[in-house]
């Protein structure tokens, strides 16, 4: 009877070593900037990657006022239903993004190049970490890469 | 006698059984769960718990922040964060930039129009302090800092009404992303306790005592 005993607790030592071992390599989450949006209204569901707008980089450009009162964006990710369509009329980031302040819509990959099914979000909010981590983790085996 | 040990025995039995039973079923089933741990599509250990350990690694390459495609040929073109943050004022938080402090510095200059250069902000220096019922030091909201980014239309009156004592504020709802938590907590700086006296600045007066509760005060064998 006794032996039986041991020989379970030693199995589920074994067994919880082995888990943890395993959540070691259980990817960590993204590390991407502060205030990194991942759009992903329609991109995903048209077969391209999710567009990612990073805040930094135009930050150093331009204030905040110059999208978010001129050009119209709410202060919501993914609340400006952003289409094709209407960057290519000069509406959105087509307001800029026209080939005479900055590069044109050709440049596809640049904007859409967020890993596939990524759910829109603001990387790194309270609301994310808090309360609704988001994002989806590379997979353990593609981390070893 | 002899009939009550025998039953005494068998119960012994019965209890040593279900407890292997069970122990083996355990472990049963934590056999299973460590399979498919290792590509379980979890989200990250919730960093506010400080027992977990906190991400070494700050400002990563966008093919390596796990948002970017590292497959997507145009992210290996992108610009690299630290790249850009050369010689910009640094904080502990959020971007690890202080933004505020590096337009101060003249070492950003973004743009206050679309198209126009040379285009200046409308800023304006007023300070609103707000006072807070709790012990923690109250609120100094200083509009200069806030103008130079952004216009007035951005947060009047949609977000708050531009008016004193007409906007209720809670840390809560700053939390759940409304009222300055639409963009603290989001773009800039976040809601962090290294970030709590950025707002909560000015001390309490020295005869400052806290209010005391209704239950208090409606104590009738007070």
């Amino acid at each position: 009877m006794s032996s039986k005993i041991k020989r379970n607790v030693l199995k589920s030592m074994i067994i919880g070593v082995l888990a943890y071992m395993g959540a070691l390599g259980v990817p960590q989450p993204a590390q991407a900037e502060y205030a990194d949006v991942v759009i992903n209204n329609y991109a995903d569901a048209a077969g391209m990657r999710p567009a990612v707008f990073p805040h930094w980089f135009h930050r150093i450009r331009f204030r905040c006022k110059v999208c978010h009162a001129d050009l119209g964006f709410a202060f919501k990710a993914g609340g400006n239903k952003i289409t094709m369509a209407k960057i290519i009329d000069g509406k959105f980031c087509g307001a800029c993004h026209n080939g005479e302040i900055s590069w044109s819509v050709e440049n596809c990959a640049m904007c859409h190049s967020g890993n596939p099914g990524t759910p829109t979000h603001f990387h790194g909010s309270t609301v994310q970490r808090l309360i609704a981590p988001a994002y989806k983790p590379l997979k353990a085996t593609d981390t070893k890469k | 006698m002899n009939h009550k040990t025998k039953a005494i025995s068998f119960s012994c039995a019965v209890m040593m059984a279900a407890f292997l039973w069970n122990a083996q079923s355990h472990a049963a089933e934590a056999g299973e769960n460590a399979a498919p741990l290792m590509l379980a599509e979890v989200s990250g250990p919730n960093t506010f718990n400080l027992n977990l350990k906190k991400p070494k690694a700050r400002n990563l390459p966008p093919a390596e922040d796990g948002i970017h495609d590292p497959e997507n040929e145009a992210t290996h073109s992108l610009q690299h964060p630290l790249e850009a943050y050369k010689g910009l004022p640094t904080s502990e938080f959020g971007n690890y930039v202080d933004w505020v402090k590096a337009l101060d510095e003249g070492k950003l200059r973004p743009r206050w129009d679309r198209a126009d250069p040379n285009d200046e902000p409308f800023v304006m220096d007023l300070d609103i302090v707000r006072p807070v019922k709790a012990s923690v030091p109250d609120v100094v909201f200083p509009h200069r800092q806030h103008t130079e980014w952004l216009y007035c239309s951005n947060c009047h009156p949609a977000i708050f009404k531009p008016q004193r004592l007409a906007n209720q504020i809670s840390m809560s709802a700053i939390l759940l992303g409304q009222k300055c938590g639409v963009c603290h907590g989001k773009v800039s700086f976040p809601i962090e306790t290294k970030t709590c006296r950025k707002c909560h600045s000015k001390p309490k007066p020295a005869d400052w005592q806290p209010p005391l509760s209704e239950a208090t005060l409606k104590n009738p064998w007070k």
